[in-house]
């Protein structure tokens, strides 16, 4: 499919803004453009056809099952589309005078306090725009923590598990800690024993995610967070696989003081291809004084925004944060009210009935019930008919589902993580395991099947080695080079983690 | 109301096969000791019409833009989203679709970000562009954490006529980067490529906001020169409109370009989601944070686009990533790409132009009311200060009782500047409104 830019002609155009009679103003010549921006230069009807045909070469939960482990690809309410978009909040300014804007600062604070009674601690920022942004904001909450008590210099470290999302890792670099790993037990909980020995006076905190990658509750949380207050250190808890546990077990109550929520996974804010998120944090209340500014606060019957913060760690984006992410998760929440338990215990059930059809085709790493997902590996596939996770992974689009997350976590080989989430129907589970199944079996008589597929799709497997080896990351015009003339590049395969 | 699918009878079997007897046996892992024993202290559940109801309720609450007149701007503008741009992003394929981690079935994805990085490319006379950052704010800490590994220096420096959200959220950053923050100071509304370049000396990078917080443009090629003549990269701070009429930072010598993408495509929405950019020459491709489209071919030939040069990223590299970055703003982004396509070459050039001219009337009404410009002898472009003559928070809340919203009270953010109101004016405002702020103004 062409380009858009490919099919631009000069002398074309769709928008015409506002003509004016107004003299214009002259830009100083050492200021003024050169040369102008090469945009697409295309009539209305041929440019929405463009961005149909696009959106027609992409696989969204409208299109199907999306069983992407750690994503919690469910269901997009469209109600929450249509208030998200209502004009008095779409086009409502940010700088709005307080008393005019009472409204939109009322869905903040009634949001705030949903998360922290589901999350179980007392305090309530929604300004992080995305969960790993949460992540380095409670990383800067536990430095200024440390800094007031006169800890920081000797607070260095932060213990994280093998199993841990990339981000964890990446935002205790940022926020300019060292990293600390710990591994897996046999049952998949945290080696409890290795922890001990890495937890000590030099440690700022703990990041966990609890149902873990796995999909496991750790069975020794309790044990875990004694180890941590006894050595005066902080957790954090990765909220990535909230869904699982909502109104049934509380971070809070677990015993973390911070804990991020991934407003697009667990509450539903449609994922947009990448984004818009929201990851909100909740504290406990001796960390609330360290919260990114402004607060946004009750006052009597009122709503305001609190600057007087001291002790903040200051801001951490624009504003108050994505603020229409929260009117759709709030919605959500509104939705479900209580009922947000039977929601996670949903979820929970569908995993685990989706586990039982396919455990006796895929290995399973750790033999327990699951949580809201879990980790088969195709490391007998692989060993026996040479057949790959990703080799499956390409053959389900084949039977039109989208793939699971494939290589993560890191510590299973042929790592398949999926997450079916609450709002998939039994009919769905049972189509999906059947391909599953099916593919089990063409591993054994066809295995060069999987290794050629996807068959069905527009493209076929494409060579990641190239693209990374050219680097061509944007059209170039007349110069544009043709890929399709140059040879192949071996292949490596990434992980293709959430 | 729920979203669930299941049957009773689809439980029972459910639970059947997996080989339990209840619910509650499923969480047989978890300690009693943190098992939650009540019910979720939240309000009742509610139908879709009853959510509709509530949620219309508050919004009627609001004084949005279109409701009354405003000339609020300070980062965020209110330029018309084109129905098109809607359209195209509640496409559900788009819409409910996750990061494109499997390409084969991402290309509409991967194809639109690809386009968006060409056109932020185009835009900023870039090499480069990423798949997007969260907001105008946060970019300007990814340049400072480019910079950093760049230069192997440690200290950032920002105009203070940069937005001042931007500088705090730099600020928030870079005790965890191990960066100091060291400020220019704004003389008489613009910045002085001397102080630039006595400030650069050691430093990673230079942040300028051009045009200004202020409005006001910068000596910007200057300010680049003297970035360079220190050896700091130059970060150009730009509103992607602007490049209708300005000099494309990448034609100045800028090394990075970042800026807010709202103005161009997106809704104001009481301050998010909106996408931000950074393009940078394609010398800092390995260093750049986050997503990146790149194109390549399948077996047989056929063009098709990956997310590439994922060897930076968290997921790969962990604390070795270059940034944590993982949800962008893709949606947000694609809104961008639609719109600078409608609005093509010519349109975004014409817009700049309608803006400025608007803001040029506001100007000659204001003077004519009786009221004094700061920095009358600077050219702005759409943005400008007052000096209202008395306490400017004032002054707005007695405008707004009049139904017109006059601008941004500077004093919260600028020491001396409490008598200065910044004016946004966008091509939605008409003669008519201006005459009006003009009178409202009038002391």
């Amino acid at each position: 499919m062409k380009l858009i830019f490919e099919k631009s002609r000069p002398g074309r155009r769709a928008g015409r803004p506002p003509a004016t009679d107004l003299p214009i103003p002259e830009v100083p010549a050492e200021l003024r453009r050169s040369e102008p921006p090469r945009l697409p230069e295309i009539a209305e009807p041929d440019l929405l056809r463009h961005f149909t045909e696009l959106s027609t070469r992409n696989f969204g939960i409208d299109t199907g099952f999306y069983p992407l482990g750690s994503c919690t690809m469910k269901h997009n309410p469209r109600v929450n589309e249509r208030l998200a978009a209502l004009p008095g909040f779409r086009d409502l300014h940010p700088l709005e005078d307080e008393n005019r804007a009472q409204g939109a600062l009322r869905i903040c604070v009634e949001l705030q306090d949903a998360l922290a009674e589901i999350t179980g601690l007392e305090a309530v920022s929604l300004q992080p725009a995305a969960g790993s942004q949460g992540e380095l904001t409670g990383l800067l909450l536990m430095h200024a923590y440390f800094a007031e008590r006169g800890e920081d210099q000797q607070r260095r470290k932060i213990v994280i598990p093998d199993t841990a999302h990339g981000t964890n890792p990446a935002s205790v670099t940022m926020a300019g800690y060292e990293l600390v790993d710990v591994q897996t037990d046999p049952r998949g909980n945290i080696d409890v024993d290795d922890l001990r020995a890495k937890v000590d006076e030099t440690t700022a905190g703990l990041m966990l995610t609890n149902p873990s990658t796995l999909g496991l509750f750790d069975e020794n949380i309790e044990e875990i967070s004694r180890i941590f207050h006894d050595a005066g250190a902080l957790m954090y808890y990765d909220g990535a696989n909230l869904n699982a546990v909502c109104g049934i077990s509380r971070p809070g109550d677990m015993g973390f003081e911070i804990v991020h929520i991934n407003l697009h996974k667990t509450f539903s804010q449609p994922h947009g291809g990448g984004g818009p998120g929201g990851g909100p944090i909740a504290v406990s209340k001796r960390l609330e004084p360290f919260l990114p500014v402004p607060a946004i606060v009750r006052d009597g019957d009122a709503f305001r925004l609190d600057y007087d913060r001291p002790k903040s760690i200051g801001k951490v984006r624009g504003f108050l944060g994505p603020f229409g992410v929260f009117v759709r998760s709030y919605a959500f929440i509104r939705a479900y009210g209580p009922a947000l338990r039977e929601m996670s215990e949903v979820a929970v059930l569908n995993a685990n009935y989706l586990l039982a059809l396919l455990r006796d085709d895929y290995k399973l790493p750790f033999d327990r019930l699951c949580m809201h997902e879990f980790v088969v590996s195709a490391r007998r596939l692989r060993r026996e008919h040479g057949v790959t996770a990703l080799d499956v992974a390409k053959r389900l689009m084949d039977y039109g589902f989208h793939p699971p997350t494939v290589y993560f976590p890191l510590i299973v080989p042929e790592a398949l993580m999926i997450e079916p989430t609450e709002t998939e129907a039994k009919e769905t589970l049972d189509a999906f395991a059947e391909a599953m199944r099916e593919i089990a079996r063409e591993a054994v008589e066809e295995p060069e099947l999987l290794k050629a597929a996807p068959h069905d799709t527009v493209v076929g497997r494409l060579d990641e080695v190239k693209a990374a080896k050219r680097a061509v990351v944007r059209y170039q015009f007349e110069d544009h080079p043709d890929l399709s003339a140059e040879p192949a590049a071996a292949g490596i395969e990434a992980p293709k983690g959430a | 109301m729920s979203y669930l699918a299941l049957t009773d009878a689809d439980r029972e079997s459910m639970l059947e096969e997996i080989g339990v007897g209840s619910i509650e046996e499923l969480f047989a892992d978890l300690p009693a000791g943190i098992r939650f024993d009540r019910p979720l202290d939240l309000p009742p559940a509610l139908t879709e019409q009853e959510l509709n109801a509530y949620f219309e309720a508050l919004a009627d609450r609001n004084e949005h833009n279109g409701a009354h007149v405003s000339f609020l701007g300070a980062g965020l503008y209110d330029h018309y989203v084109p129905a098109i741009v809607d359209a195209v992003l509640q496409r559900g394929e788009f819409l409910t679709a996750y990061t494109p981690y499997q390409p084969e079935l991402s290309q509409g994805v991967l194809q639109s970000i690809f386009e968006y990085q060409t056109a932020i490319c185009e835009l900023t006379g870039m090499d480069v562009s990423n798949a997007s950052g969260y907001d105008g704010t946060t970019v300007a800490a990814d340049a400072c954490y480019i910079a950093k590994h760049a230069t192997g220096r440690s200290k950032v420096v920002v105009t203070e006529a940069t937005n001042p959200q931007v500088r705090q959220v730099v600020k928030t950053y870079a005790p965890g980067f191990g960066l100091e923050v060291v400020e220019v100071p704004q003389r008489h509304g613009a910045t002085d490529p001397d102080e630039v370049r006595a400030a650069a000396e050691g430093a990673a990078c230079v942040i300028f906001q051009h045009p200004n917080f202020f409005g006001v443009l910068e000596p910007a090629p200057d300010l680049a020169a003297a970035a360079g003549d220190a050896e700091a990269l130059p970060v150009a701070h730009v509103d992607p409109l602007s490049l209708g009429v300005l000099e494309a930072p990448g034609n100045y010598g800028c090394a990075i370009a970042i800026g807010e993408g709202q103005s161009a495509g997106n809704h104001i929405s009481y301050g998010g989601p909106h996408y931000g950019f950074l393009a940078a020459r394609s010398e800092f491709i390995r260093r750049m944070p986050g997503r990146i489209v790149g194109e390549t071919t399948d077996a047989a030939g056929n063009r098709g686009y990956v997310l590439t040069l994922q060897t930076r990223e968290q997921h790969i590299r962990r604390e070795k990533a270059t940034s944590n970055i993982t949800t962008n703003q893709t949606l947000l982004a694609l809104g961008g790409l639609v719109y600078l396509s409608w609005l093509g070459p010519r349109g975004v050039r014409e817009l700049a132009e309608t803006c400025m001219a608007l803001a040029d009337y506001a100007k000659g009404r204001i003077v004519t009311a009786g009221l004094e410009l700061p920095f009358a002898d600077r050219t702005t472009f759409k943005e400008f200060a007052v000096r209202v003559g008395r306490n400017a928070r004032k002054v707005v809340k007695d405008a707004v009782d009049q139904g017109i919203h006059p601008g941004y009270a500077l004093g919260r953010d600028y020491p001396g500047m409490d008598d200065v109101l910044l004016v946004a004016v966008t091509e939605r405002r008409t003669k008519d409104d201006i005459d009006r702020l003009a009178e409202v103004l009038a002391p």
